[in-house]
């Protein structure tokens, strides 16, 4: 049951597919877990079956998704899906679930590949069902082809929220509105970047689509807008904002919240690797050499949980940290075209990357609830007067805010509310985002049963 | 709040159930689905204030998708493929040890 490999990647997403694919090349012994019951990652979450309705309606770049996909199958990899791990060691053995039993296998080089979440959106309200994030909404498109049957509130900004919009608009499905929170003197920020916009002329072009459709479809756009509630007796009914000093509602059963995407620094944070903070994207980011290594030895970051570069950097980074275990491990015989391929097209995106970061950077008040009754926790339900109350008290960080008031104590661990308590404490305190430390998670990184822990050592005992 | 894009192509399904209404969908989707193609907004209630919540990120970070199913609670439903005859229900409040 138990393997060994040169190399464990962690995530199926396009990095750690890419990683994978491009270890095997170089002759290391590679092994990959994921927790999807089949590769992609949330990027390219492929359905069981895909239907060309719902492919149609996602596009071209979701189609290069699938090709990546099938030639990772085609690999050489000792793939497991399904399999959560729920520990990762300093000597490189993971511990992972799978079909409610845990298991282990031991690495000599570990990559964590595990991506990006979405940014917690703590407004008043949306806690209620019938609130979700653009991007549980998407992965709802892309596994089951589902599309709001009423007109559904998209809310927030940045390029995801404005390609589902733009899915939908294809698929026929009908938008109430779309708010946006995104403050307009970003642009101002922005515009010294544009240069590196304009030099990616597919993403430029497709960004322009997606706007010019929504507009010839008269889909309601609605800048400029602040304090965003969400209302409801027991689910969502109605949305309401301020705009241009009048508050406005619009009432529907769905709404679709979205600030952007943060690193999964989950596993990272938890292995102690150093870590730094990323004004722009607003969250931490793992500190890495040119070839995706982490300052402990044995472990490398790929893709967006090395920071957001997006799903096509990621095919990228992923093969030269495949080159940065390898280089670790020993081998040589590197694939010296590939490298100068993809750290020229890095080059590229990271232009674009540096003009729609700082376009979409969120408004602060989306990120830090102003009012003290509004939940900042949603497993332990406590609020950001909470959390406030506990900075006055001394609380540094996530880790004494815990102690005090439970927040992060749920089963998410802080997942969802960590960016937001780190926010809070450092408005509170006086400091910057930067100087409130990160939280440390510790394993099990997902809940695990004692049952499911036990189960190897009665299968010993009964064989 | 959903609906399914209509498709030409032929599709395996399964039926489950979800508090006891039998529910059709294609095989490979999750409980989640689930819940959201039988109009089902509400998975559980917190064990805190007893208020309603469901799926909210679908990708297994939130926790907010928590289900019964088959009578084992904690279930995060997001990240459950069905099974035919699979019971999805409700988890209200707080669970019990071996409960």
């Amino acid at each position: 049951m138990s393997a060994n490999w040169d190399l464990a990647v962690i995530g199926a997403g396009p990095a750690g597919m890419s990683a994978a694919m491009a270890a095997t090349r170089l002759g290391l012994k590679v092994g990959l877990l994921d927790e999807q019951p089949r590769p992609g990652g949330q990027i390219y979450r492929n359905p069981a079956q895909p239907t060309p309705e719902v492919l149609e309606a996602l596009g071209e770049d979701y189609a290069h998704g699938m090709e990546l996909i099938e030639k990772f199958r085609a690999a050489d990899i000792d793939y497991r899906p399904g399999a959560t791990v729920w520990d990762v060691m300093a000597g490189g053995e993971i511990a992972f679930l799978r079909d409610g039993r845990s298991a282990e296998v031991q690495a000599r080089h570990v990559l964590l590949a595990t991506g990006a979440i979405e940014r917690p959106v703590p407004v008043p309200g949306w806690t209620l069902p019938g609130v979700m994030t653009v991007g549980a909404a998407q992965i709802l498109l892309k596994t089951g082809g589902y599309v709001p049957d009423q007109p559904a509130v998209l809310v927030g900004g940045g390029p995801l929220l404005y390609l589902v919009a733009w899915q939908y608009l294809k698929a026929g499905a009908q938008i109430g509105a779309i708010l946006e929170t995104v403050p307009r003197s970003n642009l101002w920020s922005a515009l010294p970047h544009a240069s590196g916009m304009l030099s990616q002329g597919r993403l430029l072009a497709k960004g322009r689509r997606w706007l010019r459709d929504l507009r010839s479809a008269r889909v309601r756009r609605i800048r400029g807008v602040t304090d965003v509630r969400i209302e409801g007796e027991g689910a969502a009914e109605a949305v309401t904002f301020q705009k241009g000093g009048r508050r406005q509602t619009i009432q529907t059963p769905l709404v679709l919240l979205h600030e952007g995407v943060i690193p999964n620094t989950h596993i990272s944070l938890a292995l102690g690797l150093e870590h730094g903070w990323n004004d722009i994207q607003q969250w931490w980011q793992p500190r890495l050499d040119d070839w995706g290594r982490a300052d402990k030895p044995g472990f490398s970051v790929a893709g967006d949980g090395a920071g957001i570069w997006g799903a096509e950097a990621a095919e990228h980074l992923g093969l030269l940290a495949a080159h940065g275990a390898a280089m670790a491990l020993g081998k040589d015989g590197l694939d010296q075209a590939g490298v100068a391929e993809a750290r020229g097209a890095l080059k590229s995106v990271a232009g674009a990357r540096a003009f729609l970061d700082r376009l979409y950077r969120p408004a602060r008040s989306q990120r830090v609830p102003a009012a003290d009754d509004t939940i900042v926790c949603r497993c332990e339900e406590v609020t950001a007067g909470q959390v406030r109350q506990a900075a006055r008290m001394g609380a540094l960080g996530l880790t004494q805010a815990k102690a005090y008031t439970r927040c992060g104590m749920g089963p998410c661990q802080g997942r969802l509310c960590a960016p937001t308590v780190s926010a809070l404490i450092a408005e509170t305190r006086g400091l910057d985002d930067a100087e409130v430390p990160a939280y440390r998670p510790r394993p099990p990184f997902k809940p695990v049963t004692l049952g499911a822990l036990a189960a190897p050592a009665f299968r010993a005992k009964a064989g | 709040m959903f609906r399914r894009l209509e498709t030409a192509s032929p599709v395996e399904t399964v039926t489950v159930t979800v508090g006891g209404k039998p529910v059709t969908l294609p095989r490979g989707e999750t409980a989640a689905a689930a819940l959201v193609a039988a109009g089902e907004a509400t998975g559980r209630t917190t064990p805190i204030t007893g208020a309603p919540r469901g799926p909210y990120c679908m990708m297994g970070v939130c926790f907010d998708c928590l289900v019964m199913i088959d009578g084992a609670p904690n279930r995060q439903a997001c990240m459950t493929e069905i099974r035919d005859g699979m019971r999805i229900e409700r988890q209200v409040g707080a669970r019990r040890i071996g409960g």
